[in-house]
């Protein structure tokens, strides 16, 4: 009889409109490194939430059995105190604060009322010890880099007790040492008992690591296997194979014009992560073309759209070069890129793309005021006239031009998003994530409207990381990991396995696990 | 779209009201403030003396309340207008009472230091980092200094430059008198409903053109009467006691420029986008440091010129000069409806927000009560303010 330390049955759990977990069994073996791998938004962490009780019990059906008992998590501190720690990709360390701070925070030591600070720092020195970090407990959050924040993480937890320790994708933002070193240290933790479950985008990792390794699947489990013998064929063989639920309007086939956009080693360092984020990126679009950016969550296509679209302050451009129609141009600002005609739909509307106060007219005219401008004056009548005109091309469903954006449906927010990089005048336009979050008819109506713009000689790169969404409607399709481009692929050779096998690539395998 | 008229005017008007009650809000605290003062004053609020003395008293605070919605709508606040008022009308009576220097010399050249003190503080602020809390609390101990340096020898430093003094006292020369009515103000006031009335049918129109939702015609004349009614009235009182004064004629150019260049132009829009969302205009294209400095810098020339008028109106300068004003200036823009977290503001209603702060001054001395209530009671009205506004916007 096998011993399971974890058992979720049937778990089901919905948002307004979707079901992200539907009936999804998973089984955790006492002592075993477990690992969840799925495409993005398959449910991973969804599942992760509510085994850890950020979704509390009630909220979801189906039961948790954690040692042989259902739990009932009102919320993260019932199933700390059951043992189960969650690290997530935001670390939830204070960076102000001491390592031995951290670790203790919220279980400190106590000496009567007052906090025992010398225990405190006894205590934490062999916590840090058993992660194998060397450095002095009284250091701050702040100086340590990423991959040694997320061993305080881990030593936080084990300072907690920690019998099942949930990790959501640890390596996606170390670099190499980093993350072999972090895999060593959850094989010892295993050595001493410690239950591991590991979300995961780096199959290579997982074939490595894993004892058992689970695919999950648009919220279903699709099959566990044995991580001894899987190969990462069986992994992505598994993930892919979502039914095309959407219909793409057919994209007549037309020879594209010339080059609009192209990057030349395109390297990108970021002072903040203290890390490369592109690395030698060398793309091109050309006019009247739909250029689709797959990868998974964390390949650096954002970051590749925002490092073209001048945003410069956050990042330092290493080397590379970037032409528009054959001209060098460097972009100093957004302001530059747009006046070159380079174009940006942020993947998040509501934080960053639109002022949703303001109303529909505001936000479509912002980039390009000056279109209107006569002498000092802004052109209202003029302003009303072209915005009802992008309104009616864009079927933007609003009682008037004069609604606030943030009245209106995601799809339309979109739209208006789509209208204000085209009232630039652009020659390229940078989609990331156009259709995200909207309802199947916006989707549809966004997707018409690029091949419109496409067979207008617009050329689109369209970030996406709906896969059927990049094989529906990509001319031509990039696949980015870990901030390279891993392959190029173009519409007719595109299949959904090949693409997540470039996007799961990492610099040092060879595709020696191929076996199909 | 006149759909809202087929359910009758009495529905329509709840609706408005209902809707925009937080536009409206500001006229009623005004309305009931005038109606409460004037009876406990037994009417004297309610001269044609005072409420000419109120304008004008209104008009340093007034102009700095205009700058200061720019600073709020951006997010941003400048705690050092206060005392950058009162050291720029102390430089402006040295200028004038040492130096010999003439008032139309000393005015531009004081507007121009606001300017600069203005992009100092802006550049710490958007350049260095600071944020605009600390830079201008910081600055309002320096100024503080500063005053107390330049007045130590001579104390409070009286003016005697009478076209300097008459910009805060003096009232424009008449062009005659209708039955001890100055006729220049019936004459302003008249101009002023008609341009009222013109641009309003012809922003109608154009709604309409435009497929705009606008309100039914009954409430929209009512509307305009009572705007016309305001306006006509404010141009009785002041032709009943001595005409137009200076500082209406200063306070009005000022809010005239900053709603113009706020609705009009390409800056304001900029403006209202970064203060809307800083993120959206960055990716926008727009500038948000150079207009964060704008607005400092916009903001400096403003409080020198609060520095200027109170300095003409005290027709000296004293050595506490300045004290308080920026909570005035601040409660004023609250109270006309700017949002307190950015984004959303109008000059014209940061004017009224302006006389409610003022009335409550003026009314307050009236009826004798101390100064030390008035702080206490003036206090009270801005948390009420600013909680009812915070109130109205939570979904």
């Amino acid at each position: 009889m096998e011993d399971y330390i974890l058992e979720m049955r049937n778990i089901t759990k919905t948002f307004p409109g979707v079901r992200a977990l539907d009936n999804v069994n998973f089984k955790v073996r006492r002592g075993e490194i477990h690992c969840l791998v799925g495409e993005n938004g398959a449910g991973k962490s969804t599942l992760m939430k509510v085994l850890s009780g950020v979704w509390r019990y009630g909220t979801y059906t189906g039961d948790i059995v954690y040692n042989g008992e259902i739990q009932k998590y009102q919320s993260t501190k019932d199933s700390e105190a059951a043992g189960i720690a969650i690290i997530s990709q935001e670390l939830a360390l204070i960076p102000d604060l001491s390592i031995h701070e951290n670790i203790f925070f919220g279980h400190e030591i106590m000496n009567g009322r007052l906090i025992n600070w010398n225990q405190t720092i006894i205590e934490a020195r062999k916590y840090l010890k058993k992660v194998r970090l060397d450095v002095n407990p009284s250091m701050k959050i702040r100086d340590l880099r990423v991959g040694k924040q997320q061993l305080v993480e881990i030593a936080k937890a084990l300072s907690k007790n920690a019998k099942l320790l949930i990790l959501d994708e640890p390596t996606s933002s170390l670099n190499e040492d980093d993350s072999q070193n972090l895999l060593e240290l959850l094989r010892e933790l295993k050595a001493d008992g410690v239950t591991s479950i590991m979300i995961s985008h780096r199959l290579k990792e997982v074939v490595d690591i894993a004892d058992t390794i689970t695919v999950l699947r648009d919220g279903a489990t699709i099959c566990s296997m044995d991580g001894k013998t899987a190969t990462m064929s069986d992994i992505i063989r598994n993930m892919v194979g979502r039914e095309m639920e959407d219909i793409y309007p057919v994209r007549k086939k037309k020879e594209p014009g010339e080059v609009a956009l192209e990057l030349k080693d395109w390297t990108v360092y970021d002072p903040s992560l203290e890390r490369t984020i592109l690395d030698h990126v060398n793309m091109k679009i050309r006019h009247g073309e739909i250029v689709g950016m797959a990868g998974l969550m964390g390949a650096g296509r954002t970051e590749l759209a925002l490092s073209i679209f001048g945003n410069s302050p956050k990042y330092k451009l290493v080397s590379g070069e970037i032409l528009v129609e054959g001209k060098p141009m460097s972009f100093r600002d957004p302001n530059a890129a747009l006046r070159a005609g380079i174009a940006y739909a942020t993947e998040d509307k509501k934080r960053n793309g639109l002022v949703l106060m303001q109303d529909i007219r505001f936000n479509v005219t912002i980039s390009n005021l000056d279109a209107l401008k006569e002498g000092l004056v802004i052109n209202k009548n003029e302003e009303i006239v072209q915005v009802n005109s992008y309104r009616d091309s864009m079927n933007i469903k609003t009682p008037s031009i004069a609604q606030k954006v943030e009245l209106l449906s995601g799809g339309n927010q979109q739209k208006v998003s789509l209208a204000k990089c085209l009232f630039v005048g652009p020659k390229v336009l940078l989609l990331d994530e156009p259709t995200r979050g909207i309802d199947v008819g916006a989707k549809y109506e966004i997707y018409t409207i690029m091949n419109r713009l496409a067979d207008e000689g617009y050329s689109v790169l369209m970030i996406s990381s709906d896969l059927p969404e990049i094989l529906g409607m990509s001319d031509r399709i990039y696949v980015m990991a870990e901030g390279t481009i891993t392959g190029e692929v173009s519409r007719e050779e595109a299949t959904e396995q090949v693409i997540m096998r470039l996007a799961t690539k990492t610099h040092d395998v060879e595709e020696t696990n191929n076996g199909e | 779209m006149e759909n809202k008229a087929k359910q009758g005017l009495l529905p329509e008007l709840w609706h408005l009201v209902r809707t925009h009650i937080r536009d409206y809000a500001m006229f009623i605290a005004l309305a009931v403030i005038f109606i409460l003062f004037g009876i406990f004053t037994n009417g004297n609020f309610l001269s044609p003396r005072n409420l000419t003395n109120l304008i004008n008293q209104t008009g340093y605070i007034a102009v700095m309340a205009v700058a200061m919605t720019l600073i709020l709508i951006i997010r941003q606040i400048d705690l050092s207008v206060g005392y950058a008022a009162g050291f720029t009308g102390a430089i402006a009576a040295i200028l004038m009472v040492k130096a010999g220097i003439p008032f139309y010399i000393t005015i531009p050249i004081i507007l121009v230091l606001g300017i600069v003190i203005g992009l100092v503080e802006g550049s710490i602020i958007s350049f260095i980092g600071v944020p605009a809390f600390v830079t201008t609390l910081a600055f309002e101990f320096i100024f503080r200094g500063l005053l107390s340096l330049v007045t130590s020898e001579s104390g409070t430093i009286p003016i005697f430059d009478e076209g300097f003094n008459a910009i805060s006292n003096g009232f424009v020369p008449d062009i005659g008198e209708v039955g001890g009515l100055h006729l220049l103000s019936l004459v302003v006031g008249a101009l002023a409903v008609v341009l009222l009335v013109v641009s309003q049918i012809h922003n109608r129109q154009n709604l309409k053109k435009y497929n705009f939702e606008v309100v039914s015609l009954p409430v929209f004349i009512m509307k305009l009467v009572l705007m016309a009614a305001l306006i006509g009235a404010v141009a009785v009182v002041l032709a009943s006691y001595r005409g137009l004064s200076w500082t209406i004629v200063v306070v009005a150019v000022v809010t005239f420029i900053y709603n113009f260049m706020l609705n009009r132009t390409k800056l304001g829009r900029h403006i209202y986008g970064v203060g809307g969302n800083p993120e959206a205009a960055a990716l926008a294209g727009i500038n948000v440091k150079k207009i964060m400095l704008f607005c400092f810098a916009s903001m400096g020339m403003m409080s020198a010129l609060g520095g200027i008028l109170f300095a003409s109106r005290l027709q000296s300068a004293s050595t506490t000069g300045g004290a308080g004003f920026e909570l005035d200036a601040i409660a004023s823009c609250y109270i006309g409806g700017v949002s307190t977290s950015g984004g959303v503001g109008k000059v014209t209603n940061t004017i009224i927000g302006a006389l409610v702060i003022m009335s409550l001054t003026n009314g307050l001395n009236l009826m004798g009560v101390g100064i030390a209530y008035q702080y206490v009671i003036k206090g009270l009205i801005f948390i009420v303010a600013v909680a009812l506004d915070v109130l109205s916007r939570r979904k």
